[in-house]
């Protein structure tokens, strides 16, 4: 039968299992190398190359399979709708960490300096515990944890970054029009910037990273500022440095003449997600660095 | 959805496909019927590894004073036995139960996604491995209680990072199935199958889905917070450093409430595809289903702090929370009337399914009724942390959830292996189901108003008789449910030798679409969908 309209079920899947084996391997010797032992953090690689690799050979698959024309419009459908649910799985994973900033800066903190309600939950802990604690943002708590900081402003390299990341998305659009139009050149031009910014972004980030470290005193330990601060940039640039990765294939595969204006899935999921990236950069512009 | 359907491996070459043969087919399967398979029996597995747990919990409560285990042991169980029921035995069963019965009930090939299909069920298997492998580690499983609540959790030994690792996979594991579900409902329905005409079971797990894929990523950060405050020096969850333990209580029960619904929505639905069968009519009031299935599932997303009532919130937010955990008794309320009215002046017939289903509908109510009583705040103050709650949940677990699953493995057996299962022995397992767990209970409720406290593993004398008579339910409980057992066995052997007709129900396939395929329903079914849509339902 024609494979054009039809939907297409694969018989087995070899990859999947191994990259699960692969990652359960990774975790498992991460809370070993956690818990002191010697062998962690070897079999921490180990198990991360795995997953790598595996998950290298599921996607190629992939692509090979859809070059093939094995995948009809119901087969995009699917794909398209699993991309969008995932992202919207990442935008709850990211809100749980904007949930306890929100939380901490507008209730916790305050209880504890004793300015919310005169009989407010934080009233025993701050007359007991910190009576001189008062509540201002940015904190490192009344316990003063990681010594004395300076906090991140917004206009410098921060600002930058949102002119970079917000350039990537127009790059990234720009491509978007040359794949739909057959004008490869754009297409692969306008790739190579997303990508080139993308990294860009990182690579100042690191720089933001390393100056807050060395001279700002401003780590990870540094109280509920600290905390908040590097888990929701640090998430947000491990989701940058996967973007660009899934970007790069995009970029490798549009170089090998993978993708027609009609089929092109791996290329608007990469650029949902890229979109996604840069809209939680612009939450944490407004709430971690500007407010 | 297309109306042809082309099966490849992944050689591109076209033959017989049939499953493969060996222990390979189950390992890199992509057939919905296979991973829903290895879904049911590894829930089953592991609703016996629970079990156990529970009955060295009740025989340690069964006098008072220590007897068998150390009180750290005790925790480690009460801990264990919680995260092995909900994550490995009640949730992977209904997945068993949406991945075998959804593409059927709405006339599709497939899942949507079987590659990720098959990935989501070893990634069920790899964290259920991690958590396990703690049982044998220096300090013991974690036993902080299964919420994980801050500092306590910090105490726990070498199992704390693989606890939190291990609900990292589970987490990916859901997400990856929910995804599956949402794409296999939304894209794979035969046509005329539209979203108002699929059996409520398709329903209630196209809601459970959203609820799995918004609330996972959030326990997930939940955790990830603990363990950066415990290797990584963050202060979240400490005061000192301007964090709050209480905001864990509170992130972990915005996923936590959502997440007991994810237990309990798809027992809804199996429910009301059961009992119009047995009533011979169609299900009452099947939009009325629907939308309280849709209002349950919103509601269960702003009710979290109730769990906390004694925590120290501002007056307003105890109010809140109050008023709005009473509004989920309204929908739900829609439900037990739509099941009793189903039944209304049926012509009813009471095998081994409609017996457990029966059960379900009363004994759910108690719970639930059990549940309203605690949504009263200053009451609450009373109940919290108590024998109270424990039978609250349990009997909205077991007489329900763990009921409904019994009851659809005996409706959905023969259709699977086309063998008809035995019904006297399926009676007897539910006669002793149904009076045992009334015996392990519903004592319980009596101990929780005396003010005897959970988690623990000696109490007070004056408790000392319901706990017995308690503990006396809870093995009759645990050992009749190896009848199930029995009877899965011999059902798959064709012990009974009375081979199923298609339909295996009288009339079922006018009220959904797998009993319209043969008996047992071949490895593939629907490649070219269905040509009548049943309406029964309306």
């Amino acid at each position: 039968m024609s494979t054009h309209d039809s939907y297409y079920i694969p018989h087995k899947a070899v990859w999947p299992v191994l990259a699960t084996g692969g990652l359960m391997m990774t975790l498992a010797g991460f809370a070993n190398h956690l818990n002191g032992s010697s062998i962690g953090s070897g079999m921490m690689l180990t198990g991360f190359v795995i997953f790598l690799v595996m998950l290298g050979l599921w996607f190629a698959l992939q692509s090979t399979e859809s070059e093939s024309g094995m995948y009809n419009h119901g087969v995009g459908i699917s794909y398209r709708m699993g991309m969008m649910w995932f992202i919207f799985s990442e935008v709850m994973f990211f809100a749980v960490f904007f949930g306890a900033l929100w939380y901490t800066r507008n209730l916790s903190v305050a209880w504890l300096g004793e300015t919310g309600l005169p009989s407010g939950p934080g009233r025993s802990t701050h007359d007991t515990l910190w009576p001189a604690f008062q509540a201002v943002w940015p904190t490192n708590g009344p316990g003063k944890v990681g010594g004395d900081f300076e906090p991140m402003g917004a206009f410098g390299l921060p600002f930058l970054n949102t002119l970079l990341l917000l350039s990537s998305g127009v790059t990234c659009t720009w491509a978007h029009h040359g794949l739909l139009a057959k004008n490869r050149d754009q297409l692969i031009k306008g790739l190579i910037a997303t990508v080139g910014l993308g990294f860009l972004f990182v690579g100042f980030q690191a720089t933001e990273y390393y100056e807050a470290y060395h001279e700002m005193g401003l780590t990870l330990g540094s109280g509920i500022y600290g905390s908040t601060f590097f888990m929701l940039t640090g998430f947000h640039g491990f989701h940058v440095c996967v973007g660009a990765i899934i970007l790069s294939v995009v970029l490798f595969r549009s170089w090998k003449g993978h993708f027609t204006p009609e089929n092109h899935f791996a290329f608007e999921a990469a650029a949902w997600y890229w979109h996604f990236v840069d809209v939680v950069w612009l939450g944490l512009f407004v709430f971690v660095y500007m407010m | 959805m297309t109306a042809v359907v082309a099966e490849h491996d992944d050689h591109h070459d076209h033959h017989d496909h049939g499953p493969e043969k060996g222990v390979l087919r189950w390992i890199f399967t992509t057939n919905h019927k296979d991973i829903g398979t290895l879904y049911l029996v590894f829930g089953l597995i592991m609703f016996f590894v629970g079990g156990a747990m529970a009955l060295v919990i009740r025989s340690e409560l069964f006098e008072p004073g220590l007897q068998f285990v150390d009180p750290n042991f005790f925790n480690s169980m009460t801990t264990m036995h919680a995260l092995v029921m909900v994550f490995g035995a009640v949730m992977p069963a209904f997945v068993g139960l949406a991945n075998w019965m959804i593409p059927m009930m709405i006339g599709a090939p497939d899942m949507a996604l079987p590659r990720m299909n098959n990935m989501s069920f070893w990634m069920l298997v790899a964290g259920v491995l991690l958590l396990a492998s703690t049982l044998f580690m220096e300090g013991g499983a974690p036993s902080g209680g299964w919420t994980f609540y801050p500092p306590l959790v910090f105490q726990n030994g070498k199992s704390f990072p693989f606890a939190i690792f291990s609900v990292h996979l589970l987490g990916i594991s859901s997400i990856m199935g929910a995804i599956n579900v949402i794409a296999t409902i939304f894209n794979m329905r035969a046509p005329g199958m539209t979203l108002m005409k699929m059996p409520l079971f398709v329903w209630t797990w196209l809601i459970t889905a959203f609820l799995l894929i918004a609330i996972m990523p959030v326990f997930a950060g939940a955790v990830t917070m603990l363990l950066t405050d415990k290797f990584f020096d963050t202060s979240f969850f400490d005061a000192a450093g301007g964090g709050d333990p209480v905001l864990y209580q509170h992130i972990f029960w915005f996923f936590g409430h959502p997440e007991v619904y994810v237990m309990i929505l798809p027992t809804f639905g199996v429910a009301s595809t059961i009992i119009p069968v047995f009533a011979r009519k169609p299900l009452f009031g099947y939009a009325s289903m629907v939308y309280a299935t849709g209002a349950i599932a919103f509601l269960s997303f702003i009710v979290w702090a109730h769990h906390m009532f004694t925590v120290g919130m501002p007056v307003a937010g105890e109010l809140y929370f109050m008023y709005a955990t009473m509004l989920i008794a309204i929908p739900t309320g829609v439900k037990v009337f739509n099941w009793t009215a189903t039944m209304w002046k049926g012509s009813m017939t009471f095998e081994t399914p409609m017996l457990f289903s029966i059960a379900f509908v009363v004994l759910f109510t108690m719970g639930g009724f059990t549940g309203l009583m605690m949504s009263v705040a200053p009451v609450d103050f009373q109940y919290h942390d108590t024998y109270f709650i424990v039978a609250h949940f349990h009997y909205t677990l077991v007489p329900a959830s763990i009921f409904i699953l019994m009851a659809a493995g005996y409706f959905w057996l023969p259709k699977w292996t086309g063998n008809m299962y035995n019904e006297k022995i399926g009676r007897l397992h539910f006669w002793l189901s149904a009076v045992s767990v009334n015996i392990l209970f519903f004592p319980q409720h009596f101990l929780g108003l005396a003010g005897m406290p959970r988690r623990i593993p000696d109490y007070a004398i004056q408790f000392a008789d319901w706990n017995m008579v308690s503990s006396i339910g809870a093995f009759i409980y645990g050992f009749s449910q190896l009848l199930f057992v029995y009877i899965v066995i011999d059902t798959i052997r064709g012990g009974t030798g009375e081979k199923v007709s298609d339909e295996v129900w009288e009339d079922a396939s006018k009220h959904s679409l797998e009993w319209t395929v043969p008996s047992p329903a071949p490895y593939h079914t629907f490649s070219t969908p269905p040509a009548r849509i049943p309406t029964e339902h309306f």
